[in-house]
Parts: C-alpha cells; structure tokens; sequence
C-alpha cells in the first residue's frame, strides 16, 4: 500500500514537473523576447525569434525521451553487436559469423518464419470473416466484443489460458485439457501437444491468432463500412451472389486496410517473446528469436554482444515496413 | 445490407458466428470455471463437468485406537469419513490395490477378528473381539460420489500464500505512473507537430513513425548497461520503480504523440485562427482550446498504454527487480507456471486476477480503444 501512495505522489509530481516546465519555460521566453506593447521591427523581430524558439520548447521532454530510449540504443545495439559479450572488445562480424553456425539460433529463424507466415494470415482471414459476417446479424456487436476481448488479456495470462486447454494426463485416467478430452471422446489418444516437434509452433501461433483476430477484426470492420453502398447496389443488380460481392466487390476495395492490418501483426510477431517464455521456454525446438536474444542477454551472467546482435537481427527484419510505413505517412501527409 | 439476409444462408451466418464465439470464448470460460471449482474436483475432472456429480477415490483414516470403547464385550471404534460433507459412499476398500472390494454397506473381514463397515453416508464402524493396539488409525479407501462444489478457496490462498496480492499492488504501481505522465508530455509535442510551422517538420514526423516500430528489443541491452551505469554512478540500485516507469513512457511515446498529432491535425484550422487573432498565444491556444477538445484521443492513448503497462512482462523482467515488493503480475504468473506447473486451481485463480483489471477496462472503455485502434493501426503492439 505504501509503495501505491509512492506511486501515486510520483505521479502528480511528475505531471506537475511536466506543468511547471512548459508553463515556465513558456513564460521566459515570453519575458526575454516580449512582442506585446512594443511596435515596428523590434517586435516582429522578437515574434519571429519566439515561433522559432517555442516548438522545441513544447517537443524537448518528448524528444530527449524518445531519444534516450529509443534512437540512442539503436545506434549503441549496432555497435555492441559489433563487440565481445562484455561490449569492450571490437570483434568485427564474429558474432553474426558465430550466429549463422549455430543451430538454435537456425531454429530460431526458420520457427519465426513459420508464424510469419502463419499468424499474420489466419488471424487477417479470420479478423475479415467474423468482420463480414457479424455486419449482417442483430447481434454482430456482442460478437465482436467477445471475439475482440482476448485483445485485453495479457500474453501470459493467454498462454495459462492455452496451457490449460492443451493439460495433458496418462492415457487412461480422465483429461482435464479440453482438446485431449475431445480427442480421447472421438477415441484418439491423448497428446502432450507442447512436447510434439515442429508441430508445438503451431499450437503456440493459435494463442497469437486468438489474441490478434480481434484486432484485425475491429479494423477491417471499419474498413468494410466505409465501402460506397452504390458499388454494392451496383453488383446486386448486376446478379452477383454474396461471395462474388464479399471477393470481387467489397475485398480489392479494402486492400489497402488488410495490408496495414498484416503489417502491423507480421511486426507483433517478430518481437512474439512471453508466450513462448511461459509456454515452453523454448524446448522442444519451439525457439524464436526474442526468446533467444533474451535468453543470451542474462545466459551466463549475461553476452550483450551476441544479444545485440540478435536483436539488429530483429530490427533488420523489420526495416522494410518501416520504409512502407513512413512513405504511407508521408503521402497521406502531402494530400 | 446486402440481398442475402433473407434468404437461408443467414442460418448458416447466424451458426459460423455462434461457433467462432463459442471458438473463442470457451478457453476463457473454461479458466473462469476452473478457479471457481473446488481443487480436489478440478484435479480429476474437466471444467466442463463442473456442475455434474463426480466419482472420486479418496483415502479417509479411521480414528486411533485410543478412541475405542468397550461395547458388550467388544472393542469399536466408530467415526465418519467424510466430514460434513454431502458425497455418497458407492465402494471401500483397505488395501491401496483393492481400493474398492466392499460394497458400501457390507461389512469386511480385515484379518484379527476385525470387521469394518461402510455406510453410504460415510459412517463407519470397526468391531474387534479384542482391545485394538497402536496409535494410528486404519486406513480406509473409499470411492464416493462427490457433489459439485464451488468455492473462493483458491482465491483466497493465491492472494495470500502465492504473493498474487502483493503483485497486484506491485502492478498498479508501474502502470498507473506510467500512464499517466507521457500524456502532456506527447501533447505538447504532438501539437508542436500538428500546428507550429518550423524547419524540418515533415522529417520529425516520419522519424516518430520509423519509431513506432522499432522492436523493443533493440533497446534492452543498451538500456540496461546505462541504468546500470546510473545506478552505479549514483549508488542507487538500478531495477526501480522510477526506471521503468521512464522506460515505459519512452516506448509509449511514439504511439502518443503519433496518435495525437493525427487528431490534431483533424481539428478545424478556424478555431485557432480565430483564437489567434483574438491575440492568444501558442501555449494559451493548446491549454485552453487543442487540450480540451483532445480528451478522446488521450483517453484513447491512456487505455492503450495502461493496457500495455500492466500487461507487459517484457520491459519488468529487464528493468524492474524480483523481489516480493517488486515483482509484477506477469511475472509472478510466469514463475508459478513454472514452480506450480500442475497445480490447475493456483494457475487458473492467479490468471483471472491477473486479467481481470484489463478485461474491467476493456468491458467499460471499449468505445475509445476501438477508436484508438482505428487511428494508430500504423502500431506494432
């Protein structure tokens, strides 16, 4: 409790702090260069020095944050990656060298692969089905909330709630985990799904699956309503059934919205880490690549050369959505 | 909407829909159900058995011998083996091999002279012709027919035994700061980059969207050797509170001011001219006018980043210690997978006090998470 009132006191300090430092700053700078009383070029002078100033007065906090956390470690990542597990010694490229040779981190790549293709696909597909059908039910909104709640629940609180649909007990004795009681009634044997190679990966993507769909169907959804009724109208005169309309009509209208959505969760993906950590930790050849990084960041009091070098791994992944990114938003920007 | 609502196929809408809910609704159910179940009947029995009668063999101990007393010539020691309860007895047994040989009912011959005997309601009754010795008690295996039971019990014990109360206010602790601080701090900023005309600008705003998804785990190691340095330096420990709630408003910022500087940019270019003209000042425009119309979108911004901060393990495991008054939900949660793997009633009770402030907030603020969704869908999670 004390540590809460702690909090809380940190809080209003903080917001405080963040009150006083624009406020002040704001106020110097209105008394170094004031424009108000005085006339002719003197104060237009000043008015242009202050609208120059006050920008960066009001982005200063933001930026220096952004730039201690996120711009400063990229740079420092690159050159530790280039470095020995302490980050003293330059080693030039033996860490991605040591990479390429070793098997888990093979594994690693070929598994992230694997749910790049998978997880980004299923969950758009289902996320567009649910989508177009839930707008023609009276009761589309309750369906959408309940499909669009696992949005809420944290990654590990999905993986015990997956880790309990897929328990597993000894052939014979009653089965607690939906999936083997189903596969048991329908007189199969029961599985430890976590334990079956290359299989387990797919068993660990219906979590992220599960988690996304909502999100991809929350998008498109909007995406959906916002296609012209006349084209529709058009298609129905024309004959067109409802598949015809949903493939031909609605879909390549919204093509731009699905590309956002797979992007969005292909990058969700490459950073996937707490459900593989809670799940299987990566045994039974389920490894991907922020596990790993992770892993090799504390593995032995800790290698932040090979570490960082996982993690440019990742980043190089992600690199050309975020070209695609930026020139969306730059073109929508220019409009 | 379109001509086929009323033709069969919305039967078959109507039915795909039901079972995609049902797809993904069961598991949280199944978890819901199970914590709420008592533990001896979750162990043997799937949650969706929860309100039928379930057969269980259970291993109950007659009283000591010192308990006999001496009745027409013979020694008996009488009891109930299920305390209070409302199973129904169907079988016993004195041998962990034969654990059901005896009807209920019927008395058994267990060697000395001795019988025993069961009734259906648990009664039992040891007879011997001579006084019993020893100061244990006879073991009896029974099967007994137990009814459904629903109980608080695991909640009770995780919160207090498994330190998931504690974690809780630990969670509360890194996410209600974290949360909250970035928000003037990205709006100011944002509406830098919605409204104030300065040299590169454009190139501001296309750095922040490279941000938005730059992984997390490019930032990790550097971070953590500069919090060490830090703390080093200044002879605090690194891993605390105020470290990860600078952490989370670092990663949260591109989100924010990207999310807001879209919606500002979105407001009427007349409402500021006319404020401008009436002679207000940048500062007095924002305070009084941008801030105020915004609240949508900071509301959209604080569920996304209270959702995020209270549910991340990621950022918690590198920058915030282990220790009992430190260690977050998440964390704990992972750690109990671990150290209490089978126990499914300490799991499935920690799970749901783990997601149930999200789902809390979800259920009632739902209408901003969409809207944010829909405006920052550039954003990788």
């Amino acid at each position: 409790m004390q540590q809460l009132l702690f909090a809380i006191l940190t809080m209003v300090a903080g917001v405080l702090a963040c009150v006083v430092y624009f406020f002040g700053t704001n106020w110097l700078l209105d008394k170094i260069f004031p424009s108000k009383g005085l006339t002719g070029p003197q104060a237009s002078k000043n008015l242009r020095i202050t609208n120059a100033i006050r920008p960066w007065l009001f982005m200063a906090p933001a930026l220096f944050a952004l730039g201690i956390y996120l711009v400063y470690p990229v740079f420092e990542s690159v050159r530790l990656s280039l470095h020995d597990r302490s980050g003293q010694q330059f080693v030039g490229l033996s860490n991605f060298r040591w990479m390429l040779g070793d098997g888990e981190f093979r594994q690693s790549i070929f598994n992230n692969f694997l749910w790049l293709l998978v997880v980004p696909a299923l969950s758009t597909f289902f996320g567009l089905v649910i989508a177009a059908l839930t707008d023609r039910i009276w009761w589309g909104n309750i369906a959408k909330t309940l499909i669009f709640m696992p949005m809420a629940i944290s990654f590990v609180g999905a993986a015990v709630i997956w880790k309990f649909v897929y328990d597993y007990r000894s052939e014979g004795s009653e089965q607690i985990g939906i999936l083997n009681a189903i596969v048991v009634a329908m007189g199969g044997q029961p599985e430890a799904w976590m334990t079956i190679p290359f299989w387990n990966n797919f068993f660990l993507m219906v979590i992220l699956i599960w988690i996304q769909t909502g999100f991809a169907m929350v998008i498109l959804s909007a995406a959906l309503r916002g296609i012209p009724e006349e084209t529709i109208e058009a298609a129905v005169i024309d004959g067109a059934n409802g598949f015809q309309i949903f493939f031909k009509i609605m879909v390549p209208q919204i093509w731009g919205t699905i590309a956002v959505v797979w992007t969005t969760i292909t990058i969700l993906v490459l950073k996937v880490f707490d459900i593989v950590l809670a799940m299987t930790n990566g045994q039974w050849q389920t490894q991907v690549l922020a596990n790993l990084m992770f892993d090799w960041m504390f593995r032995g009091g800790g290698d932040f050369g090979r570490g960082a070098s996982i993690a440019v791994v990742i980043m190089v992944l992600v690199i050309p959505i975020m070209i695609w990114n930026i020139r969306n938003a730059t073109k929508e920007m220019e409009r | 909407m379109i001509a086929t609502s009323r033709s069969p196929l919305i039967i078959v809408v109507h039915l795909s829909v039901l079972l995609l809910v049902a797809l993904w609704t069961l598991p949280t159910a199944g978890l819901l159900i199970s914590s709420l179940r008592d533990k001896d009947q979750l162990a043997v029995s799937g949650w969706w058995t929860a309100l039928s009668t379930s057969s269980q063999n259970l291993t109950g101990r007659a009283a000591s011998p010192e308990a006999q007393v001496e009745k027409d010539g013979k020694f008996v020691i009488t009891g109930n083996l299920i305390e209070g309860g409302t199973s129904k007895v169907s079988a016993f047994g004195v041998r962990p091999m034969q654990p059901a040989a005896f009807e209920a009912g019927t008395s058994a011959d267990i060697g000395d002279g001795q019988t025993l005997t069961v009734n259906e309601d648990g009664s039992y009754e040891i007879v011997s012709p001579t006084r019993m010795e020893g100061t244990r008690g006879q073991r009896i295996f029974f099967t007994a027919a137990v009814p459904p039971r629903f109980t608080l019990d695991n909640y009770r014990e995780v919160l207090n035994a498994e330190g998931i109360g504690a974690s809780f206010i630990n969670s509360l602790t890194v996410a209600i700061p974290a949360t909250i601080i970035p928000i003037l701090v990205a709006a100011f900023c944002a509406y830098a980059l919605a409204w104030m005309p300065f040299p590169g600008r454009a190139i501001l705003i296309a750095v922040i969207v490279g941000l938005l998804v730059v992984p997390l785990q490019m930032s990790l190691i550097p971070l953590l050797k500069l919090y060490n340095g830090v703390g080093a330096f200044l002879g605090v420990p690194a891993k605390t509170y105020v470290g990860i709630w600078l952490a989370h408003m670092g990663f949260g910022l591109p989100l924010a001011v990207y999310l807001l500087r879209n919606y500002m940019a979105g407001l009427p270019r007349e409402i500021m001219e006319s404020a401008r003209v009436d002679g207000a000042s940048d500062f007095d425009i924002f305070v009084k006018i941008i801030l105020p119309l915004s609240f949508p979108a900071l509301a959209s911004f604080a569920i996304f980043q209270f959702l995020w901060t209270w549910n991340d393990l990621l950022v918690a495991m590198v920058f915030l210690g282990t220790g009992n008054n430190e260690l977050v939900l998440t964390g704990r949660l992972v750690n109990l997978l671990g150290s209490r793997g089978g126990n499914w009633e300490i799991l499935t009770a920690s799970a749901f006090i783990t997601i149930i402030v999200p789902l809390i907030v979800f259920f009632s603020l739902q209408r901003y998470l969409v809207r944010g969704l829909l405006a920052g869908s550039v954003k990788g999670g």
